[in-house]
């Protein structure tokens, strides 16, 4: 403890990173991913999917006013969103497992974040030039060339900041509907917030922040970090193979001395801003860039490439020992990947199972209580009841009502028009509400027990083998 | 920040701030500064709010609340009747309509049908609900809209009349019906079989004086057979349903001195459109004629 210690500073300005352009295998694999994703994302909402005269033709759409969420072949209702619930655990347990098979493959390739720095950074490297250029630019006095070549590199990240916000909106409304209306500026607040919201948020993420949503806002790339084990794929430095490091010169003897040739393209490739060298940190998005750019260099230097590469703890230990190391069929059947593999069949099994025999007729029945009956002027009891069908195929249709459990129960439904009990008319994928009334002889039981049954009918009022039921009570004095 | 007297710890090459506890020194990782700026620039927007919304008391403010009143003008009372004024315009659709049209119109039509029932519900709550219940099925006294029994009619045509000129009451065209009291007119006894006798309509036979006089005294209202009779409001006595009470002393009480109930006329009170939601409401229940 010294007692004339500085201020100590709890801030710190962060660094400017200006990755360097590297090409390799996995820069390649980065390019592959991030056009792929990215086409996904901004054409998605354009494909087209049939669903007859009464739904939208959008292959995804999620149809805020209508309540409705369409995928392909799947649609869910509002009260079935226990099916986002269950891609959200999908979505969860698939990261789990692709982290203990490879590490933080997401965070390295598929994250958004870092697909859009990639794309960004990539503007950044066109318009003004790569690593060197662009540091020295930053320090360069405000001249029209540094001017134009900053502007056009802010025009161009806010044109793409433009085009994500304006591909999310699609996903909520008809696409090319909504797309002509943009072109016209013909478009409400809510989807010009959103659009705008979005241009912004990609701007400051994608353009300035960076890293440190890695770093200091993502849960995710936290949670991976503590799912590491000795036998999760990291990025390793080769310490035994490259210490000692230093410069060398073409000719030199490799004797007494280690591989690193001290050249920092590793670090200079590193979107993150570290050293790799240093070992495992929890910046290290596993982006693999380094692996390339090590390779290249130990290409030129003559020496086996893999000084920087994919490994485990696990293998450098055995190494270390002189052992074998984890053949990859042992790296990828562990007991975790089998249990993350188990409950990835379970739960998709269950989804897929649930979605493709969703019932596409449900009944409910809401019994009066106030009153629970009234008596009528005969002696007899009348009940009401709420009664909602909900069609969720796509074509209008008529049911059947009928009650059980109760004799002499006469059914009457309560509405505009001559609605009947035996032909109850349903729009296609929409709710119907009836205003049902059932009256019955006055029964022995405060409560009896009666079931409503509900059977789809055909035009020429046939019965068809689609029926559901709802059990309800039929009240008729007090108890 | 390389400063030479700072202590560096061993493990983690991290500067330490100097703070000490029980041997646990701890570390200095500097938070990133943006996260600082962040920070700033919340509570400036909070000091936004402050100047936009009302937000402080004062003694004597020209705020809502006596506090100060805000650069924009926002106050809960505005933004109700900003709501409330929304949803009259969206009502303004149907109500053109639904005014435009009659009963046997607005029946047909599932949209008008449905607009008039929702109309009429929320009416009935504030107006109706406290004698005839929320749920309109009435109580001792007061009549159940449920059931099929009416006094004056149960056709849409009828109720809505009902309702525009009560029962009973000061309006020039009210519904009037005065039972006269029989407790001077007729002995305990005689009233005793009279009550006897209506009874029997509904149970067991009946064969004794209260018939005759029944015939006599009661049954140009009430009809021989007992149906009542609905030019004057006279309670059908035949049907299972009793207005008050179906014991004989209920009965007798009801012949000795009868209550007679009163219902505002609405005429004045409501507007026509919402008396025409009411009327199809109620006739909406499950007792209605055509």
């Amino acid at each position: 403890m010294s007692d004339n210690a500085a201020p100590i500073k709890l801030f710190e300005k962060k660094e400017r990173i200006f990755p360097k352009r590297v090409w390799g295998k996995y820069r390649k694999v980065k390019w592959v991913v991030m056009i792929t994703t990215l086409a996904i994302y901004y054409l998605a909402p354009f494909l087209r999917w049939d669903r007859g005269p009464h739904a939208p033709d959008q292959a995804i759409l999620i149809d805020m006013p209508a309540r409705r969420g369409y995928f392909f072949f799947i649609e869910i209702w509002p009260q079935e969103v226990y099916y986002l619930t269950g891609i959200l655990i999908l979505a969860a347990v698939a990261l789990f497992f692709a982290t203990s098979l490879f590490g933080r493959v997401w965070c390295g390739y598929a994250c958004p974040q870092t697909v859009w720095t990639d794309l960004f950074v990539w503007v950044e490297r066109i318009v003004q030039g790569d690593r060197a250029a662009r540091m020295r630019l930053k320090k360069a006095p405000w001249t029209f060339d540094k001017l134009w070549k900053m502007a056009t590199t802010h025009a161009l990240w806010l044109l793409i900041g433009l085009f994500t916000g304006g591909a999310w909106v699609f996903y909520f409304n008809d696409a090319p509907t909504l797309l002509e209306h943009i072109v016209h500026f013909d478009i409400p607040w809510s989807i010009g917030g959103w659009i705008l919201a979005l241009t912004f948020s990609t701007y400051l993420m994608a353009g300035f922040a960076r890293e440190q949503v890695c770093m200091y806002m993502c849960p995710y790339s936290r949670f991976q970090s503590a799912m590491f084990d000795k036998d999760t794929l990291i990025i390793t430095y080769d310490e035994d193979r490259g210490e000692k490091r230093g410069k060398h010169k073409k000719g030199e003897s490799w004797e007494g001395r280690g591989h690193c040739v001290d050249c920092t393209a590793c670090v200079q490739v590193c979107p993150m801003g570290i050293d790799i060298r240093d070992g495992l940190q929890m910046e290290c998005i596993a982006c693999g860039l380094c692996v390339d750019a090590c390779n290249n260099i130990m290409d030129k230097v003559e020496l086996p490439r893999g000084l920087i590469r994919y490994d485990t703890t696990h293998n450098q230990e055995q190494r270390r020992q002189g052992a074998e190391e984890v053949t990859a069929s042992a790296h990828f059947l562990r007991a975790r990947t089998v249990w993350y593999t188990l409950v990835l069949c379970v739960v998709g099994g269950l989804m897929l199972y649930s979605l493709t025999n969703r019932a596409t007729l449900e009944l409910h029945v809401l019994h009066d209580r106030n009153p629970l009956f009234v008596t009528l002027s005969d002696g007899s009891v009348r009940n009401g009841y709420n009664i909602k069908v909900l069609n969720k195929a796509y074509e209008d249709k008529h049911y059947s009502l009928t009650v059980h459990g109760i004799d002499g129960a006469e059914i009457r439904v309560q509405g505009a028009g001559a609605v009947d009990a035996s032909a109850l008319p349903v729009f296609a994928d929409s709710v119907g509400h009836f205003r049902v009334f059932v009256s019955a002889p006055k029964q022995a039981d405060a409560r009896t027990a009666i079931t409503f049954e509900l059977i789809e009918v055909n035009s020429d009022a046939s019965l068809v083998a689609n029926a559901t039921t709802y059990e309800s009570i039929f009240a008729s004095k007090r108890r | 920040m390389s400063d030479k007297n700072m202590e560096k710890d061993a493990i983690t090459g991290v500067e330490t701030t100097g703070h000490e506890w029980d041997g646990i020194k701890e570390l200095n990782n500097p938070a990133p500064r943006w996260w600082l700026i962040v920070l700033l620039i919340s509570i400036i927007w909070a000091v936004g709010y402050w100047v936009v919304y009302p937000a402080w008391p004062t003694l004597s403010g020209d705020g809502e609340r006596g506090g100060t009143k805000g650069s924009y003008g926002w106050t809960q009372y505005q933004q109700l009747k900003e709501s409330q004024a929304e949803i009259v315009a969206r009502k303004a659709a149907y109500l053109d309509r639904f005014n435009n049209a009659d009963f046997d119109q607005i029946k047909a039509d599932p949209e008008l049908y449905a607009f008039a029932v929702a109309g009429g519900t929320s009416a009935f709550k504030d107006n109706c609900a406290t004698c005839h219940g929320t749920g309109g099925s009435g109580s001792a006294g007061y009549p159940n809209l449920l059931d099929d029994d009416w006094l004056w009619g149960g056709d849409v045509d009828t109720i809505h009349e009902t309702i525009r000129v009560g029962v009973r009451f000061t309006h020039d065209e009210s519904r009037i019906s005065e039972m006269p009291a029989f407790g001077g007119m007729l002995s305990e006894d005689e009233i005793g079989h009279i009550a006897d006798y209506v009874l029997s309509f509904t149970g067991e036979a009946y064969d004794g004086p209260g018939k005759a006089l029944y015939e006599d005294q009661c049954a140009a209202c009430h009809a021989d057979n007992g149906t009542g009779g609905r030019d004057f409001g006279a309670p059908n006595l035949a049907d299972a349903i009793w207005f008050y009470g179906n014991s004989k002393g209920d009965i007798m009480s009801q012949i000795r001195r009868p209550k007679h109930g009163v219902m505002p006329a609405w005429e004045h009170r409501l507007d026509e459109s919402t008396i025409r939601q009411l009327a199809i409401y109620v006739h909406s229940l499950g007792g209605g004629e055509n």
